[in-house]
């Protein structure tokens, strides 16, 4: 029997974002913690902003679409992450950096600096309970 | 009379692999011959800084155990790359405050054959639980792109690359050629082959566009150097006063904010700023360098770092390592000691070991590789996190 004595299931979930910036459902899109005062956004929870210290937070939508600003062809990784695949700094058309692999190049070498990119999802692996990781990554468009 | 401080002894171990000594030797060996060097005892030593990034703690101590126990403050640093800055800085403050008239500071790493630094492996735990300030379920290298060092830095290029013309693979290239040369004729390097363009361009891809030989390897190596306030040097013999440098700037800068930077670590800024800071501090420009040792810990790196420390003009780097400025006989000589590419990078006695170069050119003591009549030289360092060190040195007037 599952659960304890007190009678809490825990349900398993069907699909879990890689990271809590993620935003699944219908529309899935990336959130930023932006600074109420200056402006400047994060991906991880900060107690107070780099940029101008203040301490208020709103969440927001980071724009879809992107140009590429920077990437690396990476070839030698830790064991178990299948190489070659591209890593890829962009940046949103709303003026966010993110970081992701462009996915979707049938070759690595065809990335170019400055081309158009657009936000996408894809499966990344499967725990011991049968969940589905999610992860994003970036596609030409 | 100036309040300056002086470099008096400098010393370092040849790079390379070393699985018979431990760390410890090799830093031992590194102060030895620095103070013998600056004709000087640990007994002079008012304060000792150790720097190291991957050694058991209480380096700084556990040194003293083999070279002197004088009970004089320890001060163990850790910065990432700039650890050896880091500690050189720490025993220059203390002169500068007062505190001290002469101090020790060493750096070293026993790396081994580490490989690849960075990049997590998948871990053995199956069931996805969010966890740290991303709540990431599993590992994201390789997922939402790299966290290894030869990809961060290869993005650090592209990204020049992206705001510049002529800027490519093929100056990536140039920058290791150039370095492998200039490493055959220093004896303490770790390697001292030359490579071709080719062999370079066709070597094994790691992060493009940083192929292996355009990175640096890891290794084991410490180096050492002596510090003494202008009272007490000028309280010494003329010849100890001849071979003596001046630290003309020492300066220590972090990271600032920029938009990017949660995504891709800014080694540009703080470099600016320390470099801005540092000519400011010694009254020199770039224009009056005589030779540069820098943090070319990947290819892409260095070519950015032209750029960063002025060098060049502003989105010029291309055209400089194109032009042939950094080679030892161009205008600005980089990295003649074969920099961190084949010179060797042991992590935390790398920003010692430049100061030893520099100081070793400025001496004219620097045998084949000597770069003539250099009078001024600048060090630089740079650890992702991010801190900045940079030292300009000047030959004794």
């Amino acid at each position: 029997m599952s659960g304890d004595a007190h009678g809490d299931v825990k349900t398993i979930p069907e699909r879990l974002p890689i990271v809590d910036y993620l935003q699944l459902g219908d529309d899935p899109h990336l959130l930023a913690n932006e600074c109420t005062t200056c402006g400047a956004r994060y991906f991880d929870r900060r107690n107070a902003c780099a940029k101008c210290g203040a301490a208020g937070f709103v969440s927001v939508r980071v724009s879809d679409r992107a140009v590429l600003t920077a990437f690396s062809i990476v070839h030698r990784a830790a064991p178990g992450i299948s190489v070659p695949y591209v890593s890829a700094i962009v940046l949103t058309d709303d003026g966010t950096s993110v970081r992701a692999n462009l996915v979707g190049l049938e070759d690595p070498m065809k990335a170019e600096l400055g081309m158009r990119l657009g936000f996408t999802i894809y499966g990344c692996g499967t725990d011991d309970n049968g969940t589905e990781c999610v992860a994003f990554g970036y596609a030409t468009v | 009379m100036s309040d300056a401080v002086w470099v008096l002894g400098a010393s370092m171990t040849r790079f390379g692999r070393y699985p018979d000594l431990d760390a410890v030797d090799l830093a031992s060996q590194a102060c030895i011959d620095a103070l013998a060097d600056g004709g000087v005892t640990i007994h002079d030593m008012d304060i000792l800084a150790a720097g190291t990034l991957f050694q058991q703690s209480g380096m700084g101590q556990r040194v003293q155990k083999q070279i002197g126990q004088t009970g004089i403050p320890v001060y163990n640093v850790t910065n990432a790359c700039a650890t050896g800055a880091t500690a050189i800085r720490t025993v220059h403050l203390a002169i500068k405050a007062g505190e001290a008239e002469m101090g020790l500071a060493f750096g070293v790493e026993q790396m081994g054959k580490m490989g690849l630094l960075r990049g997590g492996a998948k871990d053995e735990t199956n069931v996805y639980e969010p966890s740290g300030r991303y709540g990431a379920v599993a590992p994201i290298d390789g997922i939402l792109g790299t966290e290894t060092m030869p990809g961060v830095f290869a993005q650090a290029g592209m990204g020049y690359a992206y705001e510049n013309d002529g800027v490519g693979f093929e100056q990536f290239a140039r920058v290791a050629y150039k370095n492998h040369l200039h490493s055959t004729l220093n004896p303490l390097a770790q390697y001292r082959k030359e490579f071709s363009m080719e062999e370079i361009m066709g070597s094994p891809v790691q992060s493009y566009p940083n192929t292996l030989l355009m990175c640096c390897p890891t290794g084991d190596g410490a180096a050492a150097a002596v510090l003494v306030s202008e009272e007490r040097l000028r309280s010494m013999s003329t010849e100890v006063q001849d071979r003596a440098v001046k630290i003309s700037a020492s300066v220590l800068t972090s990271d600032p904010w920029v938009e990017s930077g949660q995504v891709q670590p800014d080694v540009n800024t703080l470099t600016r700023n320390a470099a801005a800071q540092a000519y400011e501090a010694a009254g020199v420009g770039p224009e009056d360098l005589d030779l540069v040792e820098l943090h070319d810990c990947f290819a892409t790196a260095e070519l950015i770092h032209y750029d960063n420390l002025g060098l060049c003009e502003r989105g010029g780097a291309g055209d400089f390592i194109d032009s042939g400025a950094p080679f030892r006989d161009g205008r600005t000589p980089v990295n003649v000691s074969g920099g961190l590419i084949s010179k060797g990078h042991p992590i935390g006695a790398t920003g010692v070991a430049n100061v030893y170069e520099v100081t070793t050119h400025l001496r004219g003591e620097a045998g084949d590789r000597q770069i003539e009549g250099a009078k001024v030289g600048l060090a630089h360092v740079i650890g992702l996190g991010s801190a900045c060190g940079i030292h300009i040195l000047e030959k004794a007037a």
